[in-house]
C-alpha cells in the first residue's frame, strides 16, 4: 500500500518521549499520527477504535507492558517497539514485532522502522497466544491472562482462573463466576500457564488444580471433576492420569 | 592425608632425619660397661631408626582426633603418655628382635648386653613419640592458620565483589537512555530544558562518580545525587513525580556507605512511580535515635502493574552491602501494604572520617 496514507498510534507514557516522535513524524510524507497514549490500557482502547495502521510502542509501561498490548493488538496491525531497553530485542522479534527501535534515536531510524511496517502492512502476526509464551522469560509462567472485550481489557490473575472450555477459534475462560471469551487455543493457554497449577483434564478442558473439590465416577470409563462452584468438567481418560500423577506429586 | 606421605618432599626428610636418630642410638649403645660390638649397635641402631619412622607415623592420626585447643589437658596426657609408654616398649621390643638375630648361640653375651640398654631406649622411643606429637600439633597449627588465613581472604574478596556488584548496579544504563532520549525531544521543542537536564545529567554522574573510591559519605551528599537523579526523573515523568522530603540535620551529618540509597530510589521510580499512571508521592525521610540512623525511601506502585524484571534486585544488593559492612547491627526492612512500598535502612550513627 506504498503511497496510502499510514495511520499510526502513539504510545509512551513519558511526555517527552511522545513529543519527540510526534515531532519527528511531523512531515513526513503518507504518514498520519491518529493518537497518543500514555499507558497499555489507553493503547489498546485507542487501536481498537483507531485501527491503526501501525503501532509505536514503549515497552516498560503502567498497567499493561508492551508485549501484552501486542498479544491484544488486532494481529493486522504492524507494531514497533521504542524503547531504551536493549535486553528485550530477543523477544520483540520472537512475537513478530517488525521493528525494535533503541532511545535515543535519530529520525533516520525511525524512518527506516516505518519504512519496515509499510512493508508488512496487511500481513497477519501468529495467533496472539503463541506469541505471548515467546514474550515471557524462559522458565517462567504468566501470572495473569488478559483479554480483550472491543475496548475493554480485563486482567485475569492466573490465582483466579477456575478454568478454561475451547470452543472453536478461541477459548472460555471462567473467572469467579464470569465468562470471558479470547481468541486463542486451549493449547497455546495452557502451554502459558504453570503446568503444577493447571491441568489438561480434557480435551477441551483446562482446570485449576486447587479447585476441583473431587473426582467422581460417571459411568464406566467416565469420570468428572467436580470445582469449588459446583461446576462438572469431563475427564478423560489421559486426564484422569495427568491428575493422578499432579495429585500423587504433591504427596 | 597424611602430611608426611602427602608430600614427596616431606617423606624425604622425615626419612633422612632417621639417619642422626641411628647415630644417636649407636652411640648410646657403644657406651659405658655394657658396650656393645661396633657391628651389632650399626646394625641395632639402623633397625631402630627404620622402626622409629614407622611407628611415629600414626602420632598424626591421634594428634588430629584430639586436638590441641579443644581437648581437655588430662586427656592429652593421658592419651600421649599412654601413647608415648606403648611406644617405647614397642620400639625397645624391636631393638630386642635384632639382638637376637645376631644371636649366634648359648653364651653369645649380646643379647644381655643390649637388655642392659632397654630402659635407656623405652625412654627414648617415648621422647621420641612426644617429640613427634609436639611436631605433628605445630604441623596442624601451621595448616589451620593457612586455612583461616585463605578464608578470610576468601571473605575480604566476596565483600568486595558484593561492593563493587552494587555499584555497577547504581546506574542503570535505561535511565542514561531515558534521558538522552528525554533531551534529543527538548533541543527541538524547549532547549531551555534540554540544557537544564544536560546539566543536571553532568551532575549527576560527576556526582556519583567522586564517590567511587569514598568509603563512606555524609547523608546530606548522598542525598544530593539522589535529588540531581529526582529532578532528571521529574523531567521525564512531569507531574507523575512529587518529592517529598522529611530529613532531619542531625541526620544529614550521619556517614553512609556511597550510593547506598540510590538503587532504592532507583526501584523507587522504576517499580513505583513509573508503574503509576497517576504516578504519586516518593518519600524520603532521615532521622536518628539512640544512636541509630534510620533511613525510608517510600513510594507507591500499581499492584495490578506486570512485573518488571529485576524485582528485589537491588533489595538484596543493598542487604549485601550492609551486612558486608555492618553485620548485625544494620537493618533493612521492606514494607508492603496495599499500594505502597516502604524500605527502612537502620544502621549505626557514625560520624564522616
Amino acid at each position: 500500500m506504498s503511497g496510502e496514507t499510514m495511520d499510526v498510534l502513539i504510545v509512551d507514557d513519558e511526555a517527552p518521549a511522545r513529543a519527540l516522535l510526534r515531532e519527528m513524524l511531523t512531515g513526513v510524507p503518507d504518514v498520519r499520527i491518529v493518537g497518543e497514549c500514555a499507558n497499555g490500557l489507553e493503547a489498546v482502547k485507542s487501536a481498537a477504535e483507531l485501527k491503526p495502521h501501525v503501532v509505536l510502542l514503549d515497552i516498560e509501561m503502567p498497567k499493561l507492558d508492551g508485549f501484552e498490548v501486542l498479544e491484544l493488538l488486532d494481529p493486522a496491525t504492524a507494531v514497533v517497539f521504542v524503547t531504551a531497553y536493549d535486553s528485550h530485542a530477543l523477544r520483540a522479534f520472537e512475537v513478530h514485532a517488525v521493528d525494535y527501535v533503541l532511545k535515543p534515536y535519530r529520525a533516520e531510524r525511525l524512518q527506516e522502522a516505518l519504512h519496515r511496517a509499510r512493508g508488512r502492512l496487511g500481513q497477519q502476526r501468529p495467533e496472539p497466544a503463541v506469541l505471548a509464551r515467546a514474550a515471557r522469560p524462559d522458565g517462567a509462567y504468566a501470572h495473569r491472562v488478559v483479554v480483550r472485550d472491543g475496548g475493554r481489557v480485563h486482567l485475569i490473575p492466573a490465582e483466579r482462573l477456575d478454568y478454561a472450555q475451547a470452543q472453536d477459534d478461541y477459548v472460555e475462560l471462567h473467572s469467579e463466576g464470569k465468562t470471558y471469551l479470547k481468541t486463542q487455543t486451549l493449547g497455546s493457554l495452557e502451554a502459558a500457564l504453570d503446568p503444577a497449577v493447571f491441568v489438561r483434564v480434557h480435551r477441551s478442558f483446562l482446570v485449576r488444580l486447587d479447585r476441583i473439590r473431587s473426582i467422581e465416577l460417571y459411568a464406566k470409563n467416565s469420570r468428572v471433576a467436580v470445582l469449588a462452584d459446583g461446576t462438572q468438567v469431563p475427564v478423560s481418560r489421559e486426564g484422569h492420569a495427568r491428575l493422578q500423577e499432579l495429585l500423587g506429586e504433591a504427596g | 592425608m597424611h602430611p608426611l606421605l602427602d608430600d614427596a618432599r616431606r617423606l624425604a626428610a622425615y626419612v633422612a632425619a632417621a639417619l642422626p636418630l641411628a647415630a644417636v642410638v649407636v652411640l648410646l649403645l657403644t657406651r659405658g660397661p655394657q658396650a656393645l660390638p661396633m657391628a651389632a649397635a650399626a646394625w641395632i641402631g639402623g633397625v631402630l631408626a627404620a622402626a622409629a619412622v614407622v611407628l611415629l607415623l600414626p602420632v598424626w592420626f591421634v594428634c588430629r582426633v584430639q586436638p590441641f585447643d579443644a581437648t581437655p589437658a588430662s586427656r592429652l596426657a593421658a592419651t600421649h603418655g599412654m601413647g608415648a609408654l606403648v611406644t617405647g616398649i614397642a620400639w625397645s621390643y624391636v631393638g630386642t628382635g635384632a639382638a637376637r638375630l645376631l644371636d649366634s648361640g648359648a653364651g653369645d653375651p649380646l643379647p644381655d648386653l643390649y637388655r642392659a640398654h632397654v630402659p635407656a631406649l623405652v625412654a627414648g622411643g617415648a621422647l621420641l613419640y612426644l617429640v613427634s606429637a609436639a611436631f605433628h600439633y605445630m604441623l596442624l597449627a601451621v595448616e589451620a592458620a593457612q586455612r583461616a588465613e585463605k578464608g578470610a581472604v576468601e571473605l575480604a574478596v566476596l565483600a568486595r565483589e558484593a561492593e563493587l556488584r552494587a555499584l555497577k548496579a547504581q546506574v542503570h544504563p535505561h535511565f542514561l537512555f531515558n534521558s538522552l532520549n528525554s533531551i534529543s525531544s527538548l533541543t527541538a521543542s524547549d532547549p531551555a530544558r534540554a540544557r537544564e537536564m544536560c546539566v543536571l545529567l553532568a551532575e549527576f554522574f560527576r556526582r556519583s562518580l567522586a564517590f567511587g573510591d569514598k568509603g563512606s559519605v555524609p547523608l546530606s551528599e548522598e542525598l544530593e545525587v539522589a535529588r540531581t537523579y529526582l529532578a532528571i526523573e521529574g523531567h521525564r515523568f512531569g507531574p507523575r513525580l512529587v518529592v517529598e522530603e522529611a530529613i532531619e540535620p542531625a541526620g544529614a551529618a550521619c556517614a553512609v556507605p556511597p550510593l547506598l540509597l540510590q538503587p532504592l530510589v532507583e526501584n523507587a521510580i522504576r517499580h513505583g512511580i513509573a508503574t503509576c499512571t497517576e504516578g504519586g508521592v516518593l518519600r524520603l525521610a532521615a532521622r536518628t535515635e539512640d544512636g541509630r540512623l534510620h533511613m525510608t525511601v517510600e513510594n507507591p506502585f500499581d499492584p495490578d502493574a506486570p512485573a518488571r524484571p529485576g524485582v528485589g534486585l537491588g533489595l538484596s544488593n543493598v542487604r549485601g552491602r550492609l551486612r558486608a559492612r555492618y553485620g548485625d547491627a544494620a537493618r533493612l526492612e521492606a514494607h508492603r501494604t496495599h499500594d505502597r512500598f516502604r524500605v527502612t535502612l537502620q544502621i549505626p550513627v557514625e560520624a564522616v572520617g
